[in-house]
This record gives C-alpha cells, sequence and structure tokens, in this order.
C-alpha cells in the first residue's frame, strides 16, 4: 500500500490512544515515519470505517509535547516532582535491584502488580506479575466492580458469559443467513457516548434501531436511550436487583415463559431439603451416591431420580421430572425429609416481589414495570444490553442471577438477535480470564494460595484471578497476614481514575519501599513512583486481540523516540525474574496464543482478523444444545450440574444465598434514614463523556476543548432551590469528602439525584505535591469508600451515594 | 455570499445522531483545525415536553469552515464527517438526492454550507 512517501498500515485498536476496550479496524496514515492521520477501516467489519472522536485525536496523542519518552528515577522525596532521566538499561537494573530485593526478603507476594481497565495490559502484567512469582495482580478498583464480577455472575450460574447479538460473530454481519434482528433491547444502565462495554461497539445498536428493534431504557438519566426508547423505566440507582425480580414477577405469573427451557436446560426440578435448606444430593439418598449428583422428583413411577452431573443426564430412562410440588423423599440414615423443587423456591422468592412493591423500591410506577416485562418477554428475540452500574453495588451476583433468569427463562439464550454467549475467538487467550486460562499462568498452586482474597472469597478462587482490591489496600496498612512492600502500576492511575478512597491509596503509596509506575504521560498516581517508564500507544506496538470475535492483529505502524510498548517492558523484565520463562521472543509467545486458531502471528498480521467458522464453540447459536460449550462435548453447560442453575450450587458451597434476591445497597435514602437529613440527594457518579476515557485524555486540546470542565448535571428545580446557575460552580459533599464541579442545570437528571462525573484532573496545573496537577479538587472518589464489597468480594457502592451541593463562594462555606 | 449556487449538502438524520462528536474530530483532523475550531459543531438541545417530560437530541451544525471536504470528495471518499460519524447519521449528496431522501423520514435536516 505505498504511495509516494505515504504508508498505509492496517491496524487494531486496542489500549492507550483511545483508551477504550478497543477492536475497531483502523488504517494509520505514516509519512517519513510519522503519524499523519487516522481512519476508520471501511474494510473492517467490526466499525465499518467508523471511529470515534479518542481516536481521531490520535494525532495530538501520539505527539503530544508532554508525552514521556525517557524512564525517570526519583531524585527529590515522593511527590516532589523531581526527577532524573536515565537509560531502558538503567531503568530495567534498577527494577531488578530493587524488586528482586524485596522478593529475598519478603517472598513474590509482597509486591502488587496494579492494572486499571481491560486492555492489552492484562496478559504482560500477569505474565511479569507470575514471572516473578507474585498472584497479586489487582484490578485497582473497589469490589473489582468493573465488567468480571458479571462474568464471573453468569458464568456461577450458567458456565458460559453471554452479551448482546448484533451480528458481530459473522464478517458479512447484519446480512449473515443466520442472524435475526432484535425485536427488542433492554438497555439496562448504559449509555452510547464513547463507550462499548462488553465488547459490542456501542453503536451497534444504532444500527439495529434503524433496522426496527424497540428500545426498554433502564436509567435513571434522561439518557440518549431513554429519550428514544418505548418503554424508560427512571429507577433509583442501585434498585436494579429488585426491577429484575419484579420482571420475573410478572413473566412467571402471566406465564410468558418458556417451560421447554425451565424443565430441560434449568435445575428448576432439582429437589432442596426442607431440613437443611439445601439442594438434595444422591449422597443424601445412598452412601455410594454422588455428592455432585442431585435428584428431582419422576413423575412416571412417582419417584426420585438421579441428575449424573458428570454425564448430563438423569439415571432412568424415562423421567418427567416435576417443576412444582413438594416430596417425601427417603434418606440414606432411615429418616424422611420433604422437599421442594429449585421451581417452587425459586418462584416463592419471585413472588416476593410483585410490581407493586418493586415500585416502591425501585421509585417505577408499577405498571411501567409491568409493560416493560411483557414488552420484553413478548419480543421474538429479545436482547439484553447492560453497562457497569450493574457491577458498581455490592450485591451484584443476586442481581445479575435474575438478569441472567431473565434471557434463559424467555427463551432467548444463545438465539440469534437474543443473548448469545461470548467466548474468545478460537479459544485463542493470552492470560486466565473468568472462564479462560490462558498460556500465561501462575505456575505454581502454591503460590497462588497467597493471592489476598482468594481464601475469603469464593468467586476469587472460581473465576477471578486476581487480588481483591479492598483487602489489597488494608493489608497495605495492617501488614497482616504478610507485609506488602512493593507496588508496579501499570496505566493505572489509582489517585485520580480508579482509586476510591484516593487520599487513603495516597498514604499506602507512601508505606511502600518501592513504587514502580509505567505510563505515557506523568499523572498524579506516577508523582509517587520511585521510577517511571514510558509506554506506547497501540499504534506503537504489536499484539493479539480476541475480545471476543474476530480474532485481530494489532500492528505497529510508528514508534516514538524513547517509549516502549508495555509487552516490551514487561517481557524484558520477566526474563530477568524467572529462570525458566518459556519464550523466546515476543513472536514466539504470540505465536502460542494463537496456535488455537490454526495460525501463526505472522500469519493473522497478514489477514488482519480472522472468524472463527460455523460448529466450533467460540461461533454461534443454539450451542449448548449441539454439545459446544462442555469440554466432554456433551450437551449442556459448564455449571457443577451441567445446568443453568437457578440455584446455584457454587453459591451454596460459598456459603451465600444460592437464589437470586434483592439486597438494599448500603448508603440509599432507605437504608440510611438518618444520614439524609443532611445528605439528601443522592449522588451517582461514572456517566461518561463523549471525548474522554476514564482519567484520560484532559490534557488532548481537541477533546477536552469539548468538554472542558468537571461537571455535575442537578435538575432545575434542585438547582433553584439550593440558588444554583447554570454554569457556576458548586461544592458536592458528604461525609467522607468534597469536591466541586460546574453545574450543568438540566433536565436530564432527576431532582432527587445529582450526577458528578469522574476521572478529573487538570494536567496543566502543576504536578507536584500539593497540587498534584489538582487532583483533589474534583475528584468524585474523595467521596467514595472502600471496604464496603459485597458478600463475595465483588462489587461496591460507587453508583448510589448520599451528598449535599451548595454554591462556590456562596457564604455557606466551612473554611 | 458564495457566488455559485449551492449543489451538494449534507443530510443529518437527528433522531440518530448521539452526540459523539465524531464529525468535530474528524473535521479537526482533515484539516488540522486549532482546538474549538472544526468545520461542523454538534449541539445538544434538551427538549422540555408537557407532563413533566423531556427529550434529548443533538444536532450536527455546519460553521463557517465547512468546505463539504472538496478535496476528498472528489477523489470519490465521503467527507470525512461523513465517513467516521459512529451513528451513519449523515449523508453527502447532491442536494435534489438528499431533498428526495429526506421525504423517506421523520427527523432530518438538509444543509447546503457552500
Amino acid at each position: 500500500m505505498k504511495q509516494k512517501n505515504r504508508e498505509i498500515v492496517r491496524t487494531t485498536t486496542w489500549s492507550a490512544g483511545p483508551g477504550c476496550h478497543g477492536g475497531c479496524g483502523v488504517l494509520a496514515h505514516i509519512e517519513d515515519g510519522k503519524l499523519v492521520k487516522i481512519e476508520g477501516d471501511p474494510d473492517h467489519p467490526w466499525n465499518q470505517g467508523r471511529l470515534c472522536a479518542r481516536c481521531l485525536a490520535m494525532t495530538q496523542y501520539t505527539y503530544h509535547p508532554d508525552r514521556l519518552t525517557s524512564p525517570l528515577k526519583r531524585v527529590g522525596e515522593r511527590g516532589e516532582g523531581k526527577w532524573q532521566e536515565i537509560s531502558w538499561d538503567e531503568a530495567f537494573d534498577l527494577v531488578e535491584e530493587k524488586l528482586g530485593k524485596i522478593r529475598d526478603e519478603f517472598g513474590p507476594e509482597s509486591v502488587i502488580f496494579s492494572m486499571g481497565t481491560g486492555r492489552d495490559i492484562g496478559p504482560w502484567i500477569c505474565m511479569l506479575a507470575y514471572a516473578y512469582g507474585s498472584p497479586n495482580v489487582m484490578f485497582a478498583l473497589s469490589g473489582v466492580a468493573c465488567y468480571s464480577p458479571r462474568i464471573s455472575a453468569v458464568e456461577t450460574v450458567q458456565g458460559d458469559y453471554c452479551i448482546l447479538d448484533a451480528a458481530q460473530w459473522f464478517p458479512e454481519r447484519y446480512d449473515a443467513p443466520q442472524y435475526e434482528i432484535p425485536e427488542c433491547i433492554v438497555i439496562w444502565g448504559y449509555n452510547i457516548p464513547a463507550t462499548c462495554p462488553d465488547n459490542v461497539f456501542g453503536h451497534w445498536i444504532i444500527d439495529l434501531m434503524k433496522k426496527g428493534t424497540q428500545i426498554i431504557c433502564i436509567d435513571p438519566r434522561l439518557s440518549w436511550f431513554a429519550s428514544r426508547a418505548k418503554k424508560w423505566l427512571q429507577l433509583r440507582p442501585g434498585t436494579d436487583g429488585a426491577l429484575a425480580m419484579g420482571f420475573l414477577n410478572v413473566i412467571i405469573n402471566e406465564r410468558l415463559y418458556d417451560r421447554e427451557f425451565v424443565e430441560k436446560w434449568t435445575n428448576a426440578p432439582f429437589l432442596i431439603r426442607s431440613d437443611t435448606g439445601k439442594l438434595l444430593r444422591a449422597s443424601d439418598l445412598a452412601e455410594t451416591g454422588s455428592l455432585d449428583d442431585f435428584v428431582v422428583w419422576n413423575a412416571i413411577g412417582e419417584q426420585p431420580v438421579i441428575w449424573e452431573s458428570a454425564d448430563v443426564t438423569y439415571s432412568a430412562a424415562d423421567v418427567e421430572p416435576a417443576l412444582n410440588g413438594m416430596y417425601e423423599i427417603a434418606l440414606a440414615d432411615g429418616r424422611t425429609v420433604p422437599c421442594k423443587t429449585v421451581w417452587d423456591a425459586f418462584c416463592e422468592r419471585v413472588n416476593e416481589y410483585p410490581p407493586d412493591r418493586v415500585a416502591e423500591i425501585t421509585w417505577v410506577p408499577a405498571e411501567d414495570i409491568a409493560d416493560a416485562a411483557r414488552l420484553y418477554a413478548r419480543s421474538k428475540p429479545a436482547a439484553i444490553h447492560w453497562g457497569v452500574p450493574i457491577d458498581m453495588t455490592p450485591a451484584i451476583t443476586p442481581t445479575t442471577q435474575a438478569i441472567t433468569a431473565l434471557w434463559c427463562l424467555t427463551g432467548n439464550l444463545d438465539v440469534p438477535g437474543g443473548n448469545v454467549i461470548a467466548r474468545y475467538a478460537f479459544d485463542a487467550v493470552a492470560y486466565a480470564l473468568p472462564g479462560a486460562e490462558g498460556v500465561i499462568k501462575l505456575e505454581s498452586a502454591e503460590a497462588d494460595k497467597k493471592r489476598i482474597g482468594r481464601d475469603r472469597y469464593g468467586p476469587l478462587r472460581q473465576f477471578i484471578w486476581r487480588a481483591q482490591t479492598d483487602l489489597v489496600l488494608d493489608q497495605i496498612f495492617s501488614q497482616d497476614p504478610y507485609p506488602i512492600k512493593g507496588m508496579w502500576i501499570q496505566t493505572c492511575n489509582p489517585l485520580a481514575g480508579i482509586g476510591l478512597d484516593p487520599k487513603r491509596w495516597r498514604e499506602a503509596l507512601k508505606k511502600l519501599d518501592f513504587v514502580a509506575v509505567v505510563d505515557l504521560f506523568m499523572t498524579p498516581t506516577a508523582q509517587y513512583a520511585d521510577i517511571v517508564l514510558p509506554a506506547a500507544t497501540f499504534l506503537e506496538k504489536e499484539g493479539v486481540r480476541s475480545w471476543w470475535v474476530p480474532l485481530q492483529a494489532i500492528n505497529k505502524a510508528i514508534s516514538v523516540e524513547g517509549c516502549k510498548p508495555d509487552v516490551e517492558i514487561n517481557f524484558e523484565l520477566a526474563r530477568r525474574f524467572d529462570p525458566n520463562f518459556r519464550w523466546n521472543t515476543i513472536h514466539d509467545l504470540f505465536d502460542e496464543i494463537v496456535r488455537p486458531a490454526g495460525l501463526t502471528f505472522g500469519h493473522l498480521q497478514e489477514e488482519g482478523w480472522v472468524f472463527p467458522p460455523e460448529g466450533h464453540p467460540s461461533a454461534p447459536y443454539h450451542r449448548y444444545e449441539r454439545g459446544l460449550l462442555r469440554k466432554d462435548k456433551k450437551p449442556g453447560f459448564q455449571t457443577p450440574s451441567g445446568k443453568v442453575e437457578l440455584y446455584s450450587v457454587l453459591r451454596e458451597e460459598w456459603g451465600l444465598e444460592p437464589v437470586a434476591d434483592y439486597e438494599e445497597p448500603p448508603f440509599t435514602p432507605v437504608s440510611q434514614p438518618e444520614l439524609i437529613k443532611e445528605y439528601p440527594l443522592i449522588l451517582s457518579t461514572g456517566r461518561r463523556s463523549a471525548v474522554y476515557f476514564h482519567a484520560e485524555h484532559r490534557n488532548i486540546p481537541w477533546l477536552r476543548a469539548l468538554d472542558p470542565d468537571p461537571l455535575v448535571e442537578i435538575h432545575p428545580d434542585t438547582a433553584q432551590e439550593h440558588g444554583i446557575g447554570a454554569g457556576e460552580w458548586v461544592w458536592v459533599e458528604n461525609w467522607l469528602g468534597r469536591c466541586k464541579f460546574r453545574a450543568k442545570v438540566t433536565l436530564e437528571v432527576p431532582p432527587w439525584m445529582v450526577m458528578a462525573t469522574h476521572g478529573w484532573w487538570f494536567p496543566e496545573e502543576p504536578g507536584p505535591e500539593p497540587s498534584l496537577f489538582g487532583v483533589w479538587k474534583s475528584n468524585v472518589n474523595l467521596l467514595l469508600p472502600m471496604g464496603y464489597q459485597g458478600k463475595d468480594g465483588l462489587g461496591a457502592p460507587i453508583k448510589h451515594m448520599l451528598c449535599k451541593i451548595y454554591k462556590v463562594g456562596g457564604g455557606g462555606e466551612e473554611q | 455570499m458564495s457566488e455559485q449556487k449551492p449543489k451538494y449538502g449534507l443530510l443529518i438524520d437527528y433522531e440518530y445522531c448521539t452526540g459523539c462528536h465524531t464529525c468535530e474530530l474528524a473535521c479537526a483532523q482533515e484539516y488540522q483545525w486549532p482546538a474549538g475550531m472544526a468545520g461542523i459543531k454538534v449541539i445538544e438541545v434538551v427538549e422540555k415536553l408537557p407532563k413533566g417530560k423531556a427529550y434529548l437530541a443533538f444536532l450536527p451544525f455546519p460553521t463557517e469552515l465547512c468546505i463539504l471536504c472538496a478535496g476528498r470528495t472528489k477523489k470519490g471518499l465521503e467527507p470525512a464527517c461523513v465517513q467516521h460519524c459512529m451513528a451513519a447519521c449523515m449523508t453527502y449528496g447532491r442536494i435534489e438526492d438528499l431533498a428526495q431522501k429526506m421525504g423517506e423520514k421523520a427527523r432530518m435536516v438538509l444543509w447546503s454550507p457552500r
């Protein structure tokens, strides 16, 4: 593709640059080795030539005068901002020496490897941590509350994750003959600007709307979708679980569910002992029976029959499992106990949530709940597309259990246009993620036992191979059960973006013997580093992306003097720390990652992207019927019972409530009747800007011009009540702290809630203490707590806190 | 006032404009405009409706800087904003053709910037 002195490099977005979870095909226009323009690749099936504002700003990002272009060694005190440029060789030697010393004295688990949002960094940070010997890779958000909780929760009950079907599995996309346009999509806590959760390109939903898809929108804000929805349910933040239970109530009581699916593919017929409240197991019936097998009541012959989980089959030939009823079951010890079905137990729970009660909890009118539930259940096919607010509540798992039941009960699982099982393309995975093993592993099971939170939280043993963030922060101060001495922080900014209670994170960093930060720009967090290493954008590196389909190559288009891709930095250090490091070159490693697709990395680079063929487990549809999900190739799911579990076997084992339910979050007008006297407004945060990705991009002139100030959205009535005019500066305060925002007086928010934007710091202000790029001015995380993770270690109260507001300089201020 | 009568325009389906600002960045990049300038600007409109209701809409408005990407269209390319529009809600073409297309659905606006 040479054209005079110009070259066009075709590559895939992922990571620094746009900052997002990637997937878009781009054409990088290069002149004399420099990026002069970037465009969407019209031939790419993902984005079809489209590209977002952040990616179109790449020329300003890549050649920004403030980009770090040399490793820096701290020469003053931490936070003083005194640095000395050193060579990469010196930098690698210094890291090797400092981390090596900690490993020798305290053990490898004493170093935390901290990452931010899901980008092309997870594999490489794991590679380095595991080569060093530490199991403590940490996603730095309280409750790990972004995406992996939802994946973990869905896999707990369903074995595989699933997402909105927008025909992304097929090169011909919407024209693929096997595809159907959803009649309805439930947009649950998601707004379009600049965000593509679930690795769904957000604007695919717009494509589908143009083809006739109707929208049900669940959002406390008047979002773009809310404006265009057939039904908009303006719920109180954090009550999503109750709303899902209300949907189930209507769908079950009005018999709008797929009874055949329930009977055949869920564990609804399993029996629960009335004495223990736990699942009846084959081992209860006979001493020779297996603890892993369950029991149903067979209407044919009126007797119990065993469900053999490993074989995903009943022990008898003719079985008509009873969905309802109470049955007297004789146990091996001679006793008889009454047992009821999971379906009855599930329906009893659901019946606690009739629309009237759900209306009281959610503040959504009962008739709107019922109408929306009917519209969803009667639309064939229908899909649910959810956003991160589902993770951002301590009861994330029970909420997700209820939502998962919705797509299962309505027959929308793994059908065209429904919620389709999402696997990494060709099952080619770089590192251990929920539901996948990957080629980069912690080799020692013994070392993993020291992973923080592993003992305490079931999902962290089963699905999420991370340290539990809230416990890590505590342990830095307590040094119990072992001391934390160092932190490797890579493209992650806990002081400004991902860290709740950020002043405590600063104190934590101060306590450590050694802190390394890898980033593209100097950040508030990097001010506390002993060494700062300059990383690269996606245009400056090679890589592989398989999240979900297709499998894509990231091709290097340019180099920026002095900067190194994360993978190269970590590869070099991993080699130094691990004498048995398995790969000689990065291409060897990439080859191994893409091997399941039957090609080499070099071939993938030439192809650009490849789709798994029909019949592959990572290609749809109806995989549970075709035996494509389980390792033994039998029909069914990868759960302990082989079924979709309306009563979770794993949750029972973990000592947690096994059936979907609603739990009131910790800081709401309902749970805190005293606090609301002083802090009467619901504080929500995290609504996206079209031009920023979390704490990034405030220094990119084109983008900053479009969204210059930290905003708090206030309803006109609320603003008037507080004497706040449009554009005025406002303090948002609660018992944890305060920060200031510019008021956007708008009907987008209800009168009882304010929405404060997140990720704000001011790269134009001084970096050294006390300013830290103005990070304490407008940082909403100052008002959010650590340590309120859910009972399973997942989820955190991020979207529903309480606050009061008052004008800056309005006289009501304390000094 | 330009000497020539306008021949080409931009048809915007504002039902689907999501306010993503891509058009502004695509233009800024194409012509290397300084921050805050571009040939198109997205305007947010929050409409107050009866019974306490409201509606959120966005409208891309061509500025004095818009030249309808004459250089690109001569080469057979779409204007930068049209190609990159995330919602695919912008169409470039001859005004007569666009006017006809405009009759196919509601919530459209036709601009003739030059």
